[in-house]
């Protein structure tokens, strides 16, 4: 495949930084969480 | 003593963001990106014109769609916070995890394509009319984000962003319609074309809308759990300000006797 390195980096880049955005909202989710009683939480 | 003290021994696991729905749009967001990121490198044929580039054009299109999404989300949103602004936070809350969601992926979409455009044109970046607004609207977001973390009162903080995202989100026709308007270095839209006329090969308009899907549903994952959140930070803030001003009674009662 011509052009792999680029064709790799842009979807890389796209796909690498969604899963650390997930990443961190999980992580943060999870440390807040535990702060808040679940009866708080209007989703529960 | 720790205002959390009283308040952050939650028994056994606490929950969390995710919900069932949440899990399902997960799963069903995995799902489609793992079949639009097979068909993108191993299924679609090479474009004609473009070779083998065109690949990046299954990542470029779908987050450029996700971002136009999120901030048009992030307008309705703040129209709703402008709105019913006495009521509640919930609606300022979307708009805000919607505007973080939409600059992540308006970069991305700036990336792919400075990539792409440098196999194709063989630059980095031009300052072309599509490019050049599309850059001012990924800016204008960015402004958006720094005012909602200006440390002030959250209905204050709603109803000055949310002016800003009714504003800002003007500039999206501009950007949409810059290859029309300007001469512009950029193709004209291949889908969704003024004549209707669709110029692409079956299976690569297939993962072209497989990958809009994918994006959404993630776009949606990412907004429902950053939206809770900021509703999580909320309480917690509540809460503990309430627990502080119990302590402080407390204290007071206690120098009294």
């Amino acid at each position: 495949m011509k052009d792999l390195g680029f064709i790799l980096a842009s979807w890389l880049a796209t796909l690498g930084s969604i899963g650390v955005l997930a990443a961190l909202t999980i992580r943060r989710a999870r440390e807040l969480s535990r702060q808040v009683p679940d009866d708080a939480k209007p989703w529960v | 003593m720790s205002i959390y003290t009283a308040t952050a021994a939650v028994p056994g696991a606490a929950a969390r963001t995710g919900t069932r729905t949440t899990r399902v749009i997960g799963v069903l967001a995995l799902v489609t990106t793992a079949f639009v990121v097979v068909s993108a490198f191993f299924l679609t044929p090479a474009d004609s014109v473009q070779g083998d580039s065109v690949r990046i054009m299954y990542a470029h299109v779908p987050t450029a769609w996700v971002a136009y999404l999120a901030f048009i989300t992030t307008a309705v949103a703040s129209g709703f916070s402008l709105a019913r602004r006495h009521r509640t936070l919930g609606f300022d809350r979307v708009a805000g995890a919607s505007g973080e969601v939409g600059v992540l992926f308006m970069a991305m979409t700036l990336l792919t394509g400075s990539l792409w455009g440098r196999l194709t044109w063989g630059t980095f970046w031009q300052w072309d009319p599509r490019l050049t607004t599309t850059l001012f609207l990924f800016i204008t977001y960015v402004g958006y984000l720094a005012v909602r973390r200006i440390d002030t009162d959250p209905r204050q903080r709603a109803r000055r962003s949310a002016v800003i995202a009714l504003l800002a989100v003007l500039e999206i026709p501009l950007v949409h319609f810059s290859v029309v308007l300007w001469r512009s270095l950029h193709q004209e839209a291949s889908v969704l074309s003024p004549d209707g006329d669709v110029r692409l090969d079956d299976l690569m308009l297939f993962t072209l809308f497989a990958g809009v899907a994918a994006f959404t549903l993630i776009f949606a994952w990412l907004v429902i759990h950053r939206q809770r959140l900021t509703a999580l930070a909320d309480i917690r803030q509540t809460v503990g300000l309430d627990a502080a001003i119990a302590l402080r009674r407390s204290e007071t009662s206690g120098v009294v006797k």
